[in-house]
């Protein structure tokens, strides 16, 4: 065989972490501008300096850290080319099933594996209807949505459950995304630093693991997955049960905050769910989105969110912008995409 | 009389890439000009400045004598000159008036002239010689042949006086493509210039008057057709005399690695039997549609099988890709984009999905060690590549096609199944593709070969079969065959 062309460059693997970094690259520079402004107004306003305090990028953490640890899931769904529109219903039905099992004095270690349990199933039955009808997972997921949601009703009876704090529900749970100085450790509550290793271990998957690049090929071109011998339904069912358990997290997280579980709190969170995981670069037509992407749009709209409540901003504004810089997130993005591609 | 079109000097570069350097085209109304190059010599770039996609960055373009520099694709066919692209650019759910007229809708206080848009219809079919062709059909029931009769006439409707043709054969039946090759002689008598870009050469003697060719950019030789060598043009295109088009590797037919009995699909193939030998290349020929893609697909186990057996060295793989490349076979896709390739992952990725296997440690891939492999493959098959983590999409549609081959030698596949795999690309990588599946039988490997190209199949293949409407119709070692033997066989099957 000739040698006329020229050898390959051999750092490729460096090169292959710089793209890491490279993809979450647009969400990051929005999260810097979008803090710089806030930063800056919060400066100028009277009464303001607050803005910058680990104080309040604590509370930022704690608010994000439902909303994020669902997008991490989502993540890997919208990477495969699905999209789960159920994930809202069920951070509330997990929540639900939560309080409820606390509430029947279930030991919490039982509780909080049935809260678990219940978003891996609520997946694993996203999944399967997606491989086994053959429809489209937009379809799927809009009906499983309505179902959970039901079902979160049913098994709380058309109310809110509320476990007794001071008997039932354990100390750490109580604490897990509370900012308070005692449930603080290392500076940030548990479950920040929870969501923060989850983020972790699922970059890995993604990235280094065999199943993680199936994910990444049945998103990029599901016909070249199956020509090559991938287990096409076998796979959906994983990740679609994965992104479930993630679910599952943020509603014990739900009930952190809540400490309580009300089916209907979880309504409409699907879409912010899905608006951190394509703020953070996550391509709706699959193949492309980053975990550390996903984590800067959940930071992005936490930001926003924040910083607009203590400029005085009220919520219908806050809603506006959150708008814009979603579209605007995606079209820089895309933007950037193109010039990379010419 | 001046030219139709005339460009001189014109450049572009992308980044640090040199894509065009100085060249200079010309066409005359009345004549077809034929494109010639190979992927990546800069023919696609040429006809993008041309067709206002990119602008040049130096060299001027005159259209009629005039200054032409169309700012958009709008633009330049609003000044007449028009693209038909591989990929057809149609409305499926339209008819065939709809679409003819998408854009150019004519109307009366913003209601369609239905009237006026059947004439003008009626008009531009008459002019491309297909009067008989009912506008109310929906498009997607057209053959693709057809559909090209519409895109052409959609060129016609905004008055095109220039109409360049990207390989507009490569997915048309032959008969399909005879009744191309008299529209653009319409074209041509009624005073259109036409650019007609295809790897065929044989098919450019039939249609073109004078040829250009391009490589690595510049403009290496232009001509009329009438007084040139194949060996010239070949020559010109590659930069270097091709002593052999089809390299040999000497290889001689072992003992029976796959067989087919009463093999049957859905519709296609129907009851095929078969033996493909150990270092042996079983050439499949046929018109497009006569159930050779799906007899891969079948023996691959993508499409479901409604009877008969596919063994392998005497053993039958139960019905699934996966079980089939555990059983030794190799599958390489006709259709790279839609799925032969995840076109947005990397070269590391495509070249090894169907065998992670050695890289597998507990669940985690060992990239270090798979990219080296990965390495070793791009060098062995002289990929043109910035490394193995670079993306599908990036690289030329042969040096794709390579990675696609890769894959299944990567596979260590005893059987390769291959599909077309040298359509659409240029005449250097066709030879390197040769010359792998040389190897691949030389190793004692078998390789199953469809192709439309009758002339590689008699000059690469020990044996050839030919299939027309599902059934295998003949099979005879390919010094028994001649290319009009083979046609006769696929055609005359074909009408019984």
């Amino acid at each position: 065989m000739s040698n006329a062309f020229p050898p390959i460059e051999t750092e490729s693997l460096s090169r292959g972490r710089l793209n890491l970094l490279g993809s979450a690259l647009g969400p990051f520079l929005t999260l810097g501008i979008v803090i710089l402004f806030f930063a800056v107004t919060d400066q100028i306003r009277e009464n303001g300096g607050t803005f910058l305090s680990q104080r309040n990028f604590r509370t930022i953490s704690v608010q994000t850290a439902t909303v994020a640890v669902a997008a991490l899931g989502m993540t890997v769904v919208i990477i495969a080319g699905g999209i789960d529109l159920s994930s809202g219903t069920t951070v509330a039905l997990s929540a639900t099933v939560l309080a409820w099992g606390l509430k029947h004095n279930w030991p919490w270690a039982i509780a909080v594996a049935a809260a678990l349990a219940t978003g891996g199933l609520a997946g694993f039955l996203n999944g399967a209807l997606i491989s086994l009808l053959r429809v489209v997972p937009f379809i799927v997921t809009l009906g499983t949505m309505t179902i959970y949601l039901g079902v979160a009703k049913m098994i709380a009876e058309e109310t809110t459950i509320r476990p007794d704090q001071a008997t039932q529900v354990p100390h750490w749970l109580q604490e897990l995304l509370s900012t308070r100085n005692e449930a603080l450790w290392l500076g940030l509550p548990l479950g920040v630093w929870l969501a923060l290793g989850l983020a972790l271990a699922l970059a890995a998957v993604l990235r280094y693991s065999v199943f993680g690049r199936y994910v990444y090929a049945l998103g990029s071109n599901e016909s070249t997955a199956r020509l090559c011998g991938i287990n096409v339904p076998a796979n959906k069912i994983a990740l679609y049960t994965l992104a479930g358990l993630f679910v599952g997290v943020a509603g014990m997280y739900q009930f952190s905050r809540l400490s309580s579980g009300n089916p209907t709190s979880g309504l409409g969170l699907e879409l912010r769910i899905i608006a951190a995981v394509v703020i953070g670069g996550g391509s709706l037509s699959g193949g492309r989105g980053t975990v550390l992407g996903t984590l800067t749009g959940a930071a992005i709209m936490a930001v926003i969110a924040s910083g607009c409540t203590q400029l005085g901003l009220n919520n219908p504004v806050q809603d506006v912008i959150l708008g814009v810089i979603i579209i605007a997130a995606v079209t820089l993005d895309q933007v950037r995409q193109r010039r990379m591609a010419g | 009389m001046p030219a139709l079109l005339r460009m001189t000097g014109i450049s572009k570069r992308f980044g640090a890439t040199v894509a065009l350097r100085d060249v200079a085209l010309e066409v005359h109304a009345g004549q077809a000009l034929a494109l010639i190059g190979e992927n990546g010599a800069g023919k696609s770039t040429l006809m993008k400045i041309l067709s206002g996609a990119h602008p040049p960055d130096a060299g001027e373009m005159l259209l009629s004598g005039e200054r032409y520099r169309p700012a958009n694709p709008h633009a330049a066919r609003l000044a007449g000159v028009a693209m038909i692209y591989q990929e057809l650019n149609l409305a499926p759910d339209l008819s065939v008036e709809d679409n003819i007229m998408l854009g150019q809708e004519r109307q009366r206080l913003g209601w369609l002239d239905r009237r006026a848009q059947r004439r003008k219809v009626a008009a531009v079919l008459e002019r491309l010689g297909h009067p008989d062709f009912s506008p109310e059909t929906e498009v997607r029931r057209l053959s693709v042949g057809a559909k090209q009769v519409v895109e052409i006439a959609r060129a016609l409707v905004m008055e095109a006086r220039l109409i360049v043709f990207d390989e507009p054969t490569s997915s048309l039946t032959q008969a399909d493509a005879q009744r191309l090759f008299e529209v653009i002689g319409r074209l041509k008598q009624s005073g259109c210039g036409i650019v007609y870009i295809s790897h065929f050469l044989e098919e450019i003697r039939n249609v073109c008057d004078r040829y250009a060719v391009l490589r690595d950019g510049s403009t290496a030789g232009s001509g009329d057709l009438a007084g040139a060598s194949e060996q010239h043009i070949v020559s010109l295109m590659v930069g270097r005399t091709v002593d052999e088009l089809f390299p040999q590797v000497p290889h001689t037919p072992g003992g029976v690695l796959l067989s087919l009995t009463g093999l049957s699909g859905r519709e296609s193939p129907r009851e095929v039997s078969l033996n493909l030998r150990r270092g042996e290349i079983l050439g499949i020929a046929g018109l497009v549609g006569a159930g050779r893609t799906e007899l891969l697909r079948c023996v691959f186990a993508l499409d479901p099988v409604r009877s008969g057996q596919v063994r392998v060295a005497n053993y039958a793989p139960s019905a699934s890709p996966r079980a089939r490349i555990d059983a030794g076979l190799g599958f390489v896709s006709e259709d790279r984009k839609g799925e032969g390739l995840a076109q947005s992952r990397s070269i590391a990725d495509n070249m090894t999905y169907s065998r992670l296997g050695p890289y597998r440690r507990w669940g985690w891939l060992a990239l270090r060690q798979r990219n080296a492999a990965v390495r070793n493959w791009i060098n062995r098959l002289s990929i043109k590549a910035r490394s193995p983590e670079a993306e599908i999409q990036t690289l030329s549609g042969g040096n794709q096609q390579k990675v696609a081959i890769a894959r299944v030698l990567h596979q260590e596949a005893d059987v390769l199944l291959l599909d077309e795999p040298t359509r659409g690309i240029d005449v250097g990588t066709k030879a390197e593709i040769y010359r792998l599946m040389g190897e691949s039988a030389a190793a004692g490997k078998g390789v199953l070969f469809v192709s439309s190209y009758v002339t590689e199949l008699l000059a690469v293949c020990d044996r050839v079969a030919v299939m027309s409407r599902g059934r295998l119709r003949a099979i005879r070692p390919a010094a028994e065959w001649t290319e009009e033997t083979v046609m006769a066989c696929a055609i005359a099957a074909e009408r019984t």
